[in-house]
C-alpha cells in the first residue's frame, strides 16, 4: 500500500512540477520544447553524470529544455512501476531509461517504442558500437534503444589478505577452483562468500551459470532452442547450490556483503562493477577503501574472457509530445562526448569502442579493455537476456532455493520458467 | 408529500458519499473481481483479456510461492493478533490499577502508532539483525552483551518462524493502542458492579473472571478485527525490513510482484481479491453482529 501511495505521490508530484515548469518558461509554446527525460538517476554518480550530460545536451541543443523527471529508488522498481501506468495511459514521457535488453520486451510487444534503426543508421551507430552488443539487444532486426553504459555484472571481489591467510595466492580461476578455496577459507573461521539480500543470489546465480556452462552454451539459454533441463545445467545448478553451502549470514542489501570482503569478514563477494565506486568512494557514498590493499577484483571464476554485461539505455515512446527533443537526447546519449561526460561519474564504461581510454582509471580501465577484447553474455538480474515475466520467475525460484536447497527442484523450475515466459 | 420531504434533505445530504464511495469502493472492488476473472496477463499490450471464471482462484494455489505467502500470512496474524491482544490486555490490567502518572504512560503506549510502518520496520530492520556470534548486531548484539548468546537466532530470516518475528514490530507498535481500547472499556464497567460482586464474596481474581471480562467483549471484538485486517493486509513493515524477499512473503509482496515485475495484473486481481475475502471473513461476521445488535436495541 505504501508503496502504491509513493509512486502515486510521485505522480502528483511530477505532473506538479511539469505545470511549473511550464509556466516558468512562458507557456504553450515552451511546453512543446521541454524534452521529459524520465530515469531513476538520483544516487550520488549517477545524478552527476546525468547533470554532466544534460549540459552537453544545453549547450548543443539550445532550443530545447530538459525536465528531469527521475524517480528515486536503487534499480527503477519505483520508477518502472510509476512508467508502466504512465505508458499505459498513453501519457508517455518524451524518453525514459530502462535496462537494455529483454527487460524492455513488455514495451516492444505491447507497441509503445518505436524502432531506433533510423538513428543507428544516420549516427552509424552499429560501426562504434560493439557487434555482439547490437546483435544482443536487436528483436527481430529492430533496435529500440540508445545503450549510454556499460555496467559488468561477472566481477568476483576479493580481499588479497584473507586471500592470504587462507593459503590462497591468486584469485580463483576455474569453478572447481573456486570451491576449493571457498573450503581453504572456511578452516580460517572467515566468512568465505558474503552475500545480500534475495536478488543478490540471481546475480550470483547468473555468473555461476555462465561460468559452469560457458559462454557459448549460456547464451544459447536465451535463445528459442534453449535446453534448460540438460545434464549440464544440473551440474552448474549443484555448483551454485555447493557455493551457496559457503555463504555467510544474508546482509540487508549489496552493501553491507560487499562491506564484509573490504572490512576482512568475508573472502569473496561476486557483484557487479558498481560495487567499485561504493569501495573506493568516501562517505557518505562509499567506504573509503584502497584498491588491489583492502579489495581486488578478477572475473568471476570460469567466465574470465566473458564480459557480462548490462546497460542502461533510453528509449523513444510512441506518442512522445516531444519526439524531436527526444531524439535529440538520445543523439547526446550515443555520442562520444555524451558517454565520456556521463559515465565517470557514474562509475561505468561508454558502450561505445571510441572512448577516451584516458578519462578510465584503475577498474574502469580494465573494464574497457575487457569490454573491448571479451565475448559478451547479458545479465540475468539486470534486464538483459530475460523479460520481466521471465526474470521474476527466476527470482522466485532462486527464493524458494535459498530455502529448501532442492535442485532437480529448482531446474524443473527454470525450465518451467523458459516455458512460461513467451520470449 | 410530507413524507418526501421527511427523507429528501437527508438523502442528499448523503449521496455525494454514497456515489463516491460505490464508484472508488465498490466500483474499483467489482472492477478487480472482474479482472481476476480474466486472462489479461499482460499489463502493457492494450488486450482487453477473456473471461476464464474462477481458474485464476483454482490455478494460483498449485504455485509454491503462493501456499508460502498465505503460511506466512496466517503466522503473521497468529502471532501479532494474540500478541498485540494479550499485551495491550495485560497493559490496560495495570494501568486500570491506577497507577501513578498514568496519563504518562499511556502517552508512552501510545506513541508508537502515531509511526508508520515504513519507519518502525527500518529501525526493527536493524534491531533484527541476523548476523550471530561476532558479527552479530542489533538485539543479537544486546544478547551478546548480556551473555544470553542462546537466545541469538535469525529473526524473520528463520524458514520456519521468520514470520513471527516479523510480528514483533507490529506487536510493538499496535498493542499501545489495543492498551486504550481495553482501558476505555475495564472504565466502562460501572464501579457499582464491581463492589457489587465483592459484597457478594468474590475474589478480586473472580470480579476479573465473571464480571469484567465478559463486557470486554465488545471491545475484544473491535481490537481483533481491527488487528486482523492490518495483520492480513500487512506490506509496508514487510518490505521495510526485508525487502520484496521470498522467505518474508506474503500475499501483498506477492501482489505487488505479480503486478509491478511481472506485468501480470490478472494475477495480481486474483491475489488482491482473495487479500479482500480474507478481510471479509473478519469483518462481515462483525457487520452483522452489529445489525443485530442495533435491531435489538
Amino acid at each position: 500500500m505504501a508503496a502504491v501511495a509513493v509512486s502515486v505521490a510521485g505522480l502528483l508530484t511530477l505532473s506538479a512540477c511539469g505545470k511549473g515548469d511550464d509556466k516558468a518558461s512562458g507557456g504553450g509554446q515552451a511546453a512543446q520544447k521541454k524534452v521529459e527525460v524520465f530515469s531513476w538517476w538520483t544516487g550520488p554518480g549517477e545524478s552527476d553524470g546525468l547533470k554532466a550530460m544534460r549540459q552537453i545536451f544545453a549547450k548543443q541543443y539550445p532550443q530545447f529544455t530538459f525536465f528531469d523527471a527521475a524517480v528515486a529508488g536503487g534499480s527503477g522498481d519505483q520508477a518502472r512501476a510509476l512508467l508502466s501506468s504512465k505508458l499505459q495511459a498513453n501519457q508517455p514521457p518524451d524518453t525514459f531509461q530502462g535496462h537494455a535488453g529483454a527487460e524492455l520486451q513488455g514495451y516492444i510487444k505491447g507497441g509503445k517504442l518505436e524502432s531506433l534503426n533510423f538513428l543507428y543508421d544516420e549516427l552509424k551507430l552499429r560501426d562504434v558500437l560493439p557487434q555482439q552488443l547490437v546483435d544482443q539487444i536487436s528483436v527481430q532486426g529492430q533496435i529500440y534503444s540508445v545503450p549510454v553504459n556499460i555496467h559488468r555484472s561477472n566481477v568476483l571481489w576479493y580481499n588479497p589478505s584473507v586471500l592470504k591467510d587462507a593459503g590462497i595466492s591468486a584469485a580463483p580461476k576455474t569453478m572447481d577452483e573456486f570451491i576449493a578455496d571457498l573450503g581453504k577459507v572456511k578452516k580460517t573461521g572467515k566468512i568465505p562468500l558474503s552475500i545480500g539480500s534475495q536478488w543478490t543470489l540471481v546475480h550470483l546465480l547468473e555468473s555461476v551459470l555462465c561460468g559452469s556452462l560457458g559462454t557459448d552454451v549460456y547464451n544459447q539459454l536465451w535463445t528459442a532452442n534453449s535446453d534448460w533441463s540438460n545434464a549440464n545445467v544440473t551440474k552448474a545448478l549443484e555448483n551454485y547450490k555447493t557455493v551457496l553451502s559457503y555463504a555467510g549470514t544474508p546482509q540487508d542489501d549489496w552493501q553491507p556483503a560487499a562491506k564484509q570482503v573490504a572490512d576482512g569478514d568475508a573472502a569473496f563477494n561476486i557483484m557487479g562493477d558498481w560495487a567499485y565506486g561504493y569501495f573506493q568512494n568516501p562517505a557518505p557514498g562509499g567506504i573509503g577503501k584502497t584498491a588491489h590493499k583492502d579489495f581486488d577484483w578478477a572475473a568471476s571464476p570460469g567466465t574470465d574472457g566473458t564480459f557480462m554485461w548490462l546497460s542502461d539505455s533510453f528509449t523513444l515512446p510512441k506518442g512522445a509530445p516531444n519526439r524531436d527533443g527526444a531524439i535529440a537526447w538520445l543523439k547526446v546519449a550515443a555520442s562520444k562526448e555524451g558517454q565520456d561526460a556521463f559515465n565517470p561519474l557514474k562509475g561505468s564504461i561508454p558502450s561505445r569502442k571510441d572512448a577516451d581510454t584516458s578519462l578510465y582509471k584503475d577498474y574502469l580501465a580494465w573494464s574497457l579493455q575487457q569490454w573491448a577484447s571479451d565475448k559478451l553474455a547479458g545479465s540475468i538480474q539486470h534486464g538483459v537476456v530475460a523479460n520481466d515475466q521471465w526474470r521474476t520467475a527466476i527470482t522466485d525460484a532462486v527464493g524458494l532455493f535459498q530455502q529448501d536447497q532442492d535442485v532437480a527442484k529448482l531446474q524443473q523450475a527454470l525450465v518451467a520458467a523458459a516455458k512460461a515466459s513467451g520470449q | 408529500m410530507t413524507r418526501v420531504r421527511r427523507w429528501l434533505p437527508g438523502l442528499l445530504l448523503v449521496s455525494p458519499s454514497i456515489i463516491l464511495i460505490a464508484v472508488f469502493v465498490y466500483g474499483l472492488l467489482g472492477w478487480n473481481f472482474r479482472v481476476a476473472m480474466t486472462d489479461k496477463h499482460d499489463e502493457i499490450a492494450e488486450i482487453p483479456g477473456h473471461f476464464v471464471g474462477l481458474a485464476n482462484f483454482t490455478g494460483i494455489w498449485s504455485e509454491e510461492r503462493w501456499g508460502l505467502s498465505v503460511r506466512h500470512a496466517l503466522v503473521f496474524t497468529v502471532v501479532f493478533v494474540g500478541g498485540a491482544l494479550v499485551l495491550g490486555w495485560f497493559l490496560a490490567f495495570l494501568m486500570e490499577k491506577g497507577i501513578r502518572a498514568e496519563s504518562g504512560f499511556r502517552a508512552v503506549y501510545l506513541f508508537p502508532m502515531a509511526i508508520s510502518f515504513i519507519a518502525t520496520g527500518v529501525v526493527w530492520r536493524w534491531l533484527m539483525n541476523s548476523g550471530t556470534g561476532e558479527h552479530a548486531g542489533g538485539l543479537n548484539r544486546l544478547f551478546h552483551y548480556l551473555g544470553l548468546d542462546v537466545l541469538q537466532w535469525q529473526w524473520f530470516r528463520d524458514p520456519d518462524w521468520g514470520m513471527a518475528a516479523m510480528a514483533i514490530p507490529a506487536i510493538w507498535q499496535m498493542s499501545g493502542y489495543i492498551m486504550a481500547l481495553f482501558l476505555a472499556g475495564f472504565r466502562g464497567v460501572p464501579e457499582e458492579l464491581r463492589e457489587a460482586a465483592r459484597v457478594d464474596g468474590c475474589s478480586e481474581w473472580q470480579v476479573y473472571r465473571h464480571v469484567i471480562l465478559p463486557m470486554l467483549r465488545p471491545v475484544t471484538l473491535s481490537a481483533l478485527i481491527i488487528l486482523g485486517h492490518i495483520s492480513l493486509k500487512v506490506f509496508d513493515l514487510v518490505v521495510s525490513v526485508s525487502g520484496k524477499q521470498i522467505i518474508t512473503d506474503v500475499p501483498a509482496t506477492f501482489m505487488w510482484t505479480a503486478v509491478y515485475d511481472s506485468h501480470d495484473p490478472a494475477k495480481g486481481a486474483t491475489i488482491a481479491s482473495y487479500i479482500v475475502l480474507s478481510v471479509a471473513v473478519f469483518v462481515v461476521p462483525y457487520l452483522i453482529w452489529n445489525a443485530r445488535k442495533g435491531n435489538r436495541s
